[in-house]
């Protein structure tokens, strides 16, 4: 018999399934005050469909639930492009602190000069950082800068009297595809413009898709190959002479913290991830939080709300503006506050010698892992890479093993699989992404786990096409799923 | 390479001289060659490092700065509501805030299995088909539904009572402005629409905390063939009929309420769900159980060929990155206050809030400007500009209501909820008679 | 190697077409559905829609794809396969039979000319391979 009950069976059930009437999960307070008639029944609901469990009861399925993770904070989590750096424990509770936690957002700015100064610190810090003055944080992931992004493109050519013409925008073969999907949202076509064989942007190409009606292209620099432009400022320098603004997908930061800013480079605007590069915790999906960082000329544009500071009396005081011309707002509020107070905590405690640390060690981790694992692995493009390294799983390919199923057998040696099939021109794309925040002695366990994968490609492929094996579950039917979604408790559901 | 230690990175020196040994490099700087050498390296003016203690204090500080210790009776979009110390407990679990999006399902149950649960909470709370993982907030949510419906139409046109939120009508224009989308807002419904309008957008309880006739709504949009897209409170419906009762083809509502602290209006989630045969539509990410090899259940990310990293530019929206731990945090919290918690918050809300607008109705000089069923939102008119009355309750420690002058001469919107104990209540009134 | 049954017509992007009197048959190859993996979902034209002859005409998804249905000639949607929409594994178990997508009727068959034969379409196929696609 095991000591420890079995998560995978503890969670068999669903809250609905574990749900008996009259149990309860927590407790309220009686009525204090006179009740009031209740609205006419047919305001009323008759039924509340809901689960019935007690607080024990709810701890220990979620608690076996989160047994069946994976996660920074139980392993080596090398997902390319997403940056699974160490998340540091004080950041969560400085979020938590009931002046930052319980702080209304219609409070009165006099009420909330906490959150508000630290807020416009972050702008100023991120905007050092991006080499971009003008920065929003009311944007609550990179896609949604994105978008704020593409209409501040819009905006900026329509005010220049060539917003009628100008709705292309240029996107590389190897963007993430929030790129394009933020450009189509902002009312633009997208043409995609392919990479050159050494992975960089093609400047014929650019050249021959520049005209007139492009009103701005989208960059990602480091690419998502793992590696930098060396031409970036000639990238940057063309599209300008085509009249149109660079916008600079900054997922990739990481590599280059301290080290390039993308004001200088010549981007016009960038968006950052703050839950990647700035080590905030991804929640398995969010909340992330993006923040916009523009050139002083298109910081009139940026959506609202931004935090000005004015000077006077005994101490500065600080407000929420709406920029002169702001696009608008995308989101509700301030954007993710708790995520921005993680972000402003995590370069407070670095500093400017901290961050160069952080793009120094996530490169050498990259390049380590690059030069380790070439001899097995074909490399996407051979020359030294930026933050990650993206192999070509061809080679076991031919031997039957894909990209895929090396994935899976990473699980079976205690790794999250890299992330994979992206970017989309590479062939059986491995992209690994170690960060700075891991050993050498958890990258040699990592290198020595993909050398044996290798092997096993060779003396036993089907051990690998059969993997995960160590997992709560193995290979799922996603066939079935799509096919046949199903996609909620129901009452009816089958067992 | 600086070398002074940060606890978040291990390497140390001889770790670092052994990786640029089988690199075969000398420095680390080489390896950061293809930056342009004139935009390399640059100094940064930023704050020198702090340590975890001083950091601490320095943001204890800051965090005492803003003024959360008084009884507020803000509304108006964000909400505080009780929290049970389980959910923040649960949702703190690193298994869960320390994941990526659930990529590789078989060691990403958990998550996964955590949104199924979401999903099927969220169509039984506002009794709609299916709903999706979740969005960033009730403004992104209701910008994508009617997005939506414009795709589900083929048409441009959106119609929506002004007794919809401001915000949310902001939002909506922002998300719109590109696409040739027109959004006009109506007193109140004709009795008939043409048939250009893609969707009628509602708000229930509206943005002054009064109900609308969704059902009737509902009647209208859907002979003009458009769609009823009703944005809702989700405390609401543990009293109120649910939006897919009255009508409603996607439902949208802004979760902040269901377990996330108000923290300045973020991180929340925002809720979306719609009738079956809009499925391929929704926007964002959806989880589906399947079974594994052995014939085990399990949990995986399905239909997502309408998402951007597969459709790209004809993607159903840009979403990635949503906020997936808000949407945890709601299900554990819909599970803990369960069935009859959910209920009896509903009412607790309702009969404060009523009891308060009675009280105030009292007052001389006080009046309440509407007619009709309101839940936990009420606005008020005031004898002087909220404004001044505002810094008169704050003298008297009270965070008044949001001045809503704009909208309704010298307005005031209040709101009541279960954390409002009888004696701030009554404090309210008595700093309220004082203003006048 | 994929098949291709020799009474049929084919376009470039995978379509096959054959005609039962007045009417078009159309779906798509064994050498297609081959390449897309498993088929979960079909965007089929309704009934009465107008196709034009290689223009778009719905849609086909795997998992993690979508790919563009072309229409192999024009004409009126009269009929589409609901079953294969209920199971689009039909159209994986038998693209050339019981998985068939739409039919059409007004057809000019003129336009089958503009198709390829199931000889040439198998050394188009032939090429594919070669091109290392």
């Amino acid at each position: 018999m095991a000591l420890i009950p079995d998560s995978v069976e503890a969670t068999r059930l669903l809250l609905m399934e574990r749900s008996r009437p009259g149990r309860r999960g927590s407790t309220l307070p009686a009525l204090d005050v006179p009740a009031a008639p209740l609205p006419e029944k047919r305001f009323l609901r008759r039924e509340l469909p809901l689960p019935e469990v007690s607080e024990g009861e709810l701890v220990r399925y979620f608690t076996h639930l989160s047994h069946l993770n994976y996660a920074v904070d139980t392993g080596f989590y090398p997902l390319g492009s997403c940056t699974m750096k160490y998340n540091p424990k004080w950041h969560d509770e400085a979020a938590s602190l009931p002046g930052f936690s319980q702080l209304h957002p219609r409070q009165d700015a006099l009420q909330a000069q906490g959150a508000l100064r630290l807020i416009w610190e972050l702008q100023q810090m991120l905007g050092e950082i991006a080499g971009l003055p003008g920065c929003s944080t009311a944007l609550a992931a990179g896609a949604q800068a994105e978008l704020a992004g593409m209409l501040i493109a819009r905006a900026y050519h329509r005010a220049r009297g060539d917003g009628g013409r100008r709705r292309t925008v240029l996107v590389p073969d190897s963007a993430h595809g929030t790129n394009p999907a933020s450009a189509a949202m902002a009312g633009f076509q997208v043409v995609t413009v392919r990479s050159n064989a050494h992975g960089d942007m093609d400047l014929e190409a650019l050249r021959s898709a520049l005209s007139p009606q492009v009103a701005g292209m989208m960059l990602t620099m480091p690419t998502t190959l793992g590696l930098f432009d060396a031409h970036v400022q000639e990238v940057c320098r063309i599209v300008h002479q085509a009249g149109a603004l660079v916008y600079g997908d900054g997922a990739n930061l990481n590599a280059i913290l301290g080290r390039a800013r993308y004001g200088d480079l010549g981007f016009d605007m960038v968006h950052l991830n703050l839950h990647k590069t700035f080590s905030t915790p991804h929640g398995g999906g969010g909340p992330g939080a993006g923040v916009l960082c523009v050139s002083q000329e298109l910081a009139p544009l940026l959506p609202a709300p931004v935090v000005a500071r004015y000077e006077g009396g005994s101490r500065p005081l600080f407000e929420a503006v709406t920029p002169p011309q702001s696009i608008g707002r995308l989101h509700g509020f301030f954007g993710n506050f708790g995520i921005l107070v993680r972000a402003y905590c995590y370069i407070r405690s670095l500093g400017e010698a901290g961050l160069l640390q952080v793009s120094a060690n996530a490169v050498l981790n990259a390049n380590y892992l690059r030069v380790r694992l070439r001899s097995a692995y074909r490399l996407a493009y051979d020359r030294p890479c930026m933050h990650e390294a993206v192999f070509s799983a061809t080679e076991q390919k031919a031997r039957g093993v894909r990209a895929l199923d090396i994935a899976k057998r990473l699980i079976d040696y205690g790794f999250y699989p890299p992330t994979i099939y992206f970017p989309l021109i590479v062939d059986e794309a491995l992209m690994i992404e170690p960060t700075e925040s891991e050993s050498k002695e958890t990258l040699d366990s990592f290198i020595a786990a993909l050398l044996a994968i290798d092997r096993e490609s060779k003396e036993s492929p089907a051990t690998v096409r059969d993997a995960p094996r160590r997992a709560p579950v193995r290979r799922l039917d996603e066939t079935t799923a799509a096919r046949r979604p199903v996609l909620r408790w129901s009452p009816a559901r089958e067992h | 390479m600086d070398t002074s230690p940060s606890p978040y990175i291990p390497n140390t020196e001889s770790d670092q001289q052994a990786m640029l040994q089988a690199i075969g490099i000398a420095s680390v700087d080489q390896l950061f060659a293809d930056i342009p050498a004139g935009a390399r390296n640059p100094a940064l003016r930023l704050p020198v490092p702090q340590s975890e203690l001083e950091l601490r204090r320095e943001l204890e500080e800051l965090a005492e700065d803003d003024l959360t210790s008084l009884p507020s009776f803000l509304g108006g979009g964000a909400y505080r509501h009780f929290v049970p110390a389980v959910v923040r407990y649960l949702v703190g679990r690193g298994e869960f805030a320390t994941a990526y999006t659930p990529y590789q399902p078989e060691i990403s149950q958990g998550t996964l299995q955590g949104i199924f649960e979401f999903q099927g909470l969220v169509c039984q709370l506002l009794a709609m088909d299916v709903a999706n993982a979740g969005l960033y907030d009730g403004a992104s949510a209701l910008a994508e539904a009617c997005l939506m419906a414009c795709r589900l139409t083929g048409r441009r046109r959106i119609v929506a009572l002004d007794s919809v939120s401001p915000r949310l009508l902001e939002v909506l224009r922002t998300y719109t402005q590109a696409l040739d989308i027109e959004v006009a807002t109506l007193r109140a419904l004709p009795p008939s629409l043409k048939n250009d309008v893609a969707c009628v957008v509602l708000q229930h309880p509206n943005f002054y905390g009064y109900l609308e006739d969704a059902e009737g709504a509902a009647r209208t949009a859907q002979a003009a063939g458009a769609l009823l897209v009703m944005s809702v409170d989700p405390i609401s419906l543990g009293l109120l009929r649910p939006p897919g009762e009255l009508g409603a083809d996607i439902a949208v509502a802004d979760g902040s309420g269901l377990g996330a602290a108000v923290s300045f209006g973020g991180p929340s989630v925002g809720l979306l769900a719609c009738r079956q045969q809009y499925l391929r539509q929704l926007p964002g990410r959806l989880v589906g159980q399947t079974r594994d090899l052995d014939g085990r259940l399990g949990y995986v990310l399905t239909l997502q060929t309408r998402e951007q990293h597969i459709r790209r530019e004809h993607a159903t929206s840009n979403i990635c990155t949503n906020d997936s731990l808000v949407a945890l945090a709601s299900t554990i919290y819909l599970a803990a206050v369960g069935k009859s918690g959910l209920r009896q918050i509903a009412e607790l809300c309702y009969h404060k809030a009523h009891y308060a607008a009675q009280r105030i109705a009292a007052l001389p000089g006080y009046k309440l400007p509407l007619a009709g069923t309101f839940f936990k939102e009420f606005p008020i008119t005031c004898p002087r500009p909220p404004g001044e009355v505002n810094a008169a309750l704050r003298e008297r420690g009270i965070v008044g209501g949001l001045d809503i002058s704009d909208l309704v001469p010298n307005g005031m919107l209040l709101c009541v909820t279960e954390l409002h104990r009888r004696a701030e209540i009554d404090a309210l009134i008595a700093a309220l008679k004082a203003a006048a | 190697m994929a098949k291709v049954p020799s009474e049929l017509r084919y376009s470039k992007e995978h379509e096959w077409v054959k005609l039962e009197g007045a009417t078009a048959v159309m779906g798509i190859t064994d050498y297609a559905q081959a390449e897309l993996g498993d088929v979960v979902y079909l965007n089929l034209p309704p009934k009465g829609t107008a196709l034009v002859q290689s223009h778009k005409m719905g849609e086909i998804e795997s998992v993690k794809a979508v790919s563009d249905l072309f229409a192999p000639v024009s004409g009126v949607v009269a009929e589409v396969n609901q079953a294969a929409i209920d199971s689009p594994e039909l159209v994986n178990k038998d693209p050339f039979g019981g998985g068939w997508l739409v039919k059409a009727t007004g057809i000019e068959p003129g336009e089958l000319a503009n198709l390829l034969t199931a000889a040439a379409y198998e050394s188009f196929l032939e090429g594919l391979a070669t091109s290392g696609h």
